[in-house]
């Protein structure tokens, strides 16, 4: 979903570099008073895992393809803030070395993918867990709702970008993308709780970290 | 040095950059809505490249480059993120 130059106009890009700036100055603000020495390889493997799992695009219907965002999985282990500026740094990468990604989209993909896929799925974990409680298979679930609530809000996100640049509709926009990452996600939603269940069986303790 | 649980994780990404010239090259889900609305021209090429598309330019087999340019990004961004870690941590203590 890394949207290049030329997609987004100058207006939408400029407003995108803005408020992920704002974004990232109260995300790197929150990080440094919270964070711990245990946590700052966790941040730097899940940053090259995610980077890594990003480049493994599985087909899905149709001759297109998808791949993992990781935004969740980030913000489940760590925390909506530190999920920023974690998915900030990969995309960044992405964009400067990779040319994944345009130069002045970069910011408008840095609010879809690092901060509306963030929070999006840290609320719908903390909300599944509410509302279902903290049984195995359940946070399971919840962890795969959230990351596939993160790509299909990722994608209208974009929809919306899109059409306010007035590159195409939102009619014609918002229900294609939606409908594409709709199952998109279901890859996402698969491969965070695949994770996750591995992070249960190995070390639990890790899903508390964010939360002491 | 003491094996620790993050070392496999990283171990972990460097394996999932080798597999990495398994990856469907089908266009993603927003390149599929660009070329089926018809705003996939609208794209501008990049200003500048370094490793443009995941594969390491002057590598002649396609499967090392990709692979070769996986591993540059893990490594990358566990140094990248790592030490922007540290640098908030000393910033918080100050």
């Amino acid at each position: 979903m890394h949207i290049p130059d030329g997609f987004v106009s100058a207006p939408v890009a400029a407003t995108g570099c803005v408020v992920a700036a704002g974004f990232i100055a109260y995300a790197s603000k929150t990080t440094s008073k919270q964070i711990r020495e245990k946590q700052i390889p966790l941040m730097g493997v899940l940053a090259a895992f995610i980077f890594a799992a990003q480049m493994l695009n599985f087909p899905i219907l149709g001759g297109t393809s998808g791949h993992l965002i990781g935004a969740a999985l980030a913000a489940i282990l760590l925390g909506p803030w530190v999920g920023v500026l974690i998915m900030t740094c990969v995309l960044a990468v992405q964009c400067l070395v990779f040319q994944d990604g345009g130069l002045f989209a970069l910011g408008a993909n840095i609010f879809n993918m690092g901060i509306v896929a963030t929070f999006i799925s840290y609320y719908v974990y903390r909300g599944s867990k509410f509302l279902f409680g903290e049984h195995r298979r359940r946070i399971l679930v919840g962890g795969g709702l959230a990351a596939w609530s993160s790509v299909v809000m990722a994608s209208i996100a974009c929809a919306f970008e899109l059409a306010i640049a007035g590159t195409v509709p939102l009619g014609v926009a918002l229900p294609a993308m939606a409908g594409i990452h709709a199952l998109i996600g279901i890859g996402e939603g698969v491969i965070t709780a695949a994770v996750l269940s591995l992070i249960m069986a190995t070390r639990v303790d890790l899903l508390e970290l964010q939360k002491a | 040095m003491k094996f620790k649980w993050w070392h496999g994780v990283l171990v972990v990404a460097l394996f999932l950059a080798l597999l990495s010239p398994l990856a469907s090259s089908s266009p993603d889900g927003l390149e599929r809505v660009a070329e089926n609305k018809g705003f996939m021209e609208t794209a501008q090429e990049a200003a500048f490249e370094i490793i443009p598309d995941y594969a390491m330019p002057m590598v002649g087999n396609e499967a090392v480059a990709t692979i070769l340019a996986g591993i540059i990004g893990v490594l990358m961004l566990f140094g990248i993120v790592c030490g922007l870690a540290r640098l908030l941590k000393a910033k918080g203590e100050a």
